[in-house]
């Protein structure tokens, strides 16, 4: 088969030729257009390593045909600093040691994205607990994970309350 | 993973069209099948890709009270549409309290309602499995078995439906619009997928090429909007199978159940709707003796399939809890767990 996809990946434009159907969201941003940065853990749908957001959503990247994302606006960790400025989240992962190896780092800091954007946990630890429960960490950083996402959510609230005031 | 042909239809009939033809199946978000290719547990040769038919990603409200579910909602919009989740609250805390947010993200309704058992023998191509490869046997019978079927079970087979969003819709009447080669028809969701019986590899009545385009909850499911929850005992906090669940849905005038609906999950290949049960609550007051009564009827024909037998009382106790918590009053929000049986107390951790 040959297939030609278009995708916005982190802003830019790009059109793609799959070489085959059975390609994943995954396996294209790693090792069609080397974007590494998205890891690989279970590649089932089991760990959330391979989070992504996809049109603004965050999904299992390993469980999504690229053949189906034809016109998907696709962001990856290696969108969000702006040149060598961290993304809050990025910022806030490492104030809060919210990781030991680093493996599902990616995955954790896009799925917190998504969650975020997603207004459903607000500032209730309990709520962005079971928001990340997509998300293994077989280090087991969840305690920093918690107060990342926390601290992040606690900023925007309050910019956004400065805003209205 | 197999090879395969993907195509795109651009209209349902041209999607039935291309799935009539053996090998074919249908793929929406893949969450489930694309795992399962993965595994080499489902082998198609085609793939037809619904995500692109216009008009089945809506949620319409209908003339009389129905309300009409396109297959291809997502399941967390579905969960976080406020309108639909005040009226139908059971249904949203157990799309909630399924899969992870990124599953939810992706998986749609018709899929969620189609997909397979989570039996770890239908998912290994290594072990005898009667649903994956008819006749082969059952590995699971003598196996690592005490999550599987307590209810309508069969030599053949003993694997439950994972499903928690199926539970309350089986509770509340939901009926599944179908398009197929020889035009539409509806079938109730309760009348959707089989028992296992002899022929556990026909899980559902679909025949081939057909395509759910819609799912729809009738007026009167909206009775229930003031007591309704979804009940789901997990071997772990979140993102597990249920290894029993229910739905309780209430309607309570002058002291009196009026009506009562009940269903559980991952107890049989089905959603199992409770109607025994459902009767005897009726005129009856909503109390822990009449919801025991109820629970020993759901669950009176119950036999374990194997090292499950703790399954039986642990239906009857959720089915219990889930009719407390439901006589109770639906929360204003879905619990920050939902359908957990932890964390009662609003505003502390379930976590150390």
């Amino acid at each position: 088969m040959d297939c030609s996809i278009s995708l916005t990946i982190n802003g830019v434009p790009r059109d793609i030729a799959l070489s085959d159907p059975r390609v994943t969201l995954l396996d294209l941003l790693r090792e069609q257009l080397h974007l590494i940065g998205t890891k690989k853990g279970c590649d089932r749908g089991q760990c959330g390593a391979c989070t992504i957001l996809v049109n603004g959503r965050r999904i299992n990247s390993c469980l999504a045909l690229a053949a189906s994302h034809d016109g998907a606006e696709i962001t990856t960790i290696e969108g969000l600093a702006r040149g060598n400025e961290l993304h809050p989240l990025q910022a806030a992962f490492i104030a809060h040691d919210a990781f030991q190896c680093g493996f599902c780092t990616p995955g954790q800091i896009m799925s917190a994205l998504g969650l975020i954007n997603e207004r459903q946990a607000g500032c209730d630890a309990e709520r962005i607990r079971e928001g990340m429960s997509g998300n293994l960490c077989r280090c087991g950083a969840y305690a920093g994970i918690t107060e990342a996402v926390l601290e992040v959510q606690k900023n925007l609230s309050e910019v956004k309350e400065r805003q209205v005031a | 993973m197999k090879s395969f042909e993907h195509i795109r239809p651009a209209s349902v009939s041209d999607a039935i069209a291309a799935a009539s033809v053996p090998g074919a199946v249908y793929l929406a978000a893949g969450t489930n099948l694309i795992d399962l290719m993965k595994g080499g547990v489902s082998r198609p040769d085609r793939l037809v890709d619904v995500m692109g038919l216009p008009g089945l990603d809506r949620i319409e409200p209908l003339a009389g009270g129905d309300v009409r579910i396109g297959a291809l909602v997502r399941n967390a919009d579905l969960a976080h549409d406020a309108d639909f989740a005040k009226t139908y609250p059971a249904v949203a805390e157990a799309l909630l309290s399924g899969a992870s947010a990124q599953l939810r993200n992706a998986a749609t309704v018709g899929g969620n309602l189609l997909q397979r058992t989570r039996c770890a023998y239908f998912y290994d191509v290594a072990c005898a499995c009667n649903r994956r490869e008819p006749g082969s046997g059952c590995d699971a019978r003598g196996g690592e078995n005490r999550l599987h079927a307590v209810l309508g079970w069969s030599d053949a087979c003993i694997a439950t439906h994972p499903s928690d969003f199926c539970v309350p819709l089986v509770a509340l009447d939901a009926v599944v619009e179908i398009e197929g080669k020889s035009g539409p028809r509806e079938v109730r969701l309760e009348d959707l997928h089989r028992l296992p019986g002899d022929t556990p590899e026909r899980e559902t009545v679909l025949a081939p090429g057909d395509l759910i385009v819609a799912i729809r909850l009738p007026a009167h499911a909206r009775n229930f909007s003031s007591h309704a929850r979804y009940l789901k005992v997990r071997e772990r906090t979140s993102y597990a199978f249920a290894v029993v669940s229910a739905a309780a849905c209430l309607s309570i005038a002058g002291g009196k159940i009026a009506e009562a609906r009940i269903a559980l999950g991952g107890v049989a290949a089905k959603p199992w709707r409770a109607r025994e049960a459902e009767k005897l609550l009726v005129a009856a007051a909503p109390e822990a003796e009449s919801f025991r009564r109820a629970a020993e009827a759901a669950l009176a024909h119950a036999q374990p399939s194997g090292e499950n037998e703790f399954k039986i009382e642990l239906a009857r106790r959720i089915v219990v809890r889930a009719l407390a918590l439901a006589a109770a009053g639906t929360p204003e929000r879905v619990p920050a767990l939902p359908g957990s049986p932890f964390a009662a107390v609003s505003g502390v951790l379930a976590h150390a």
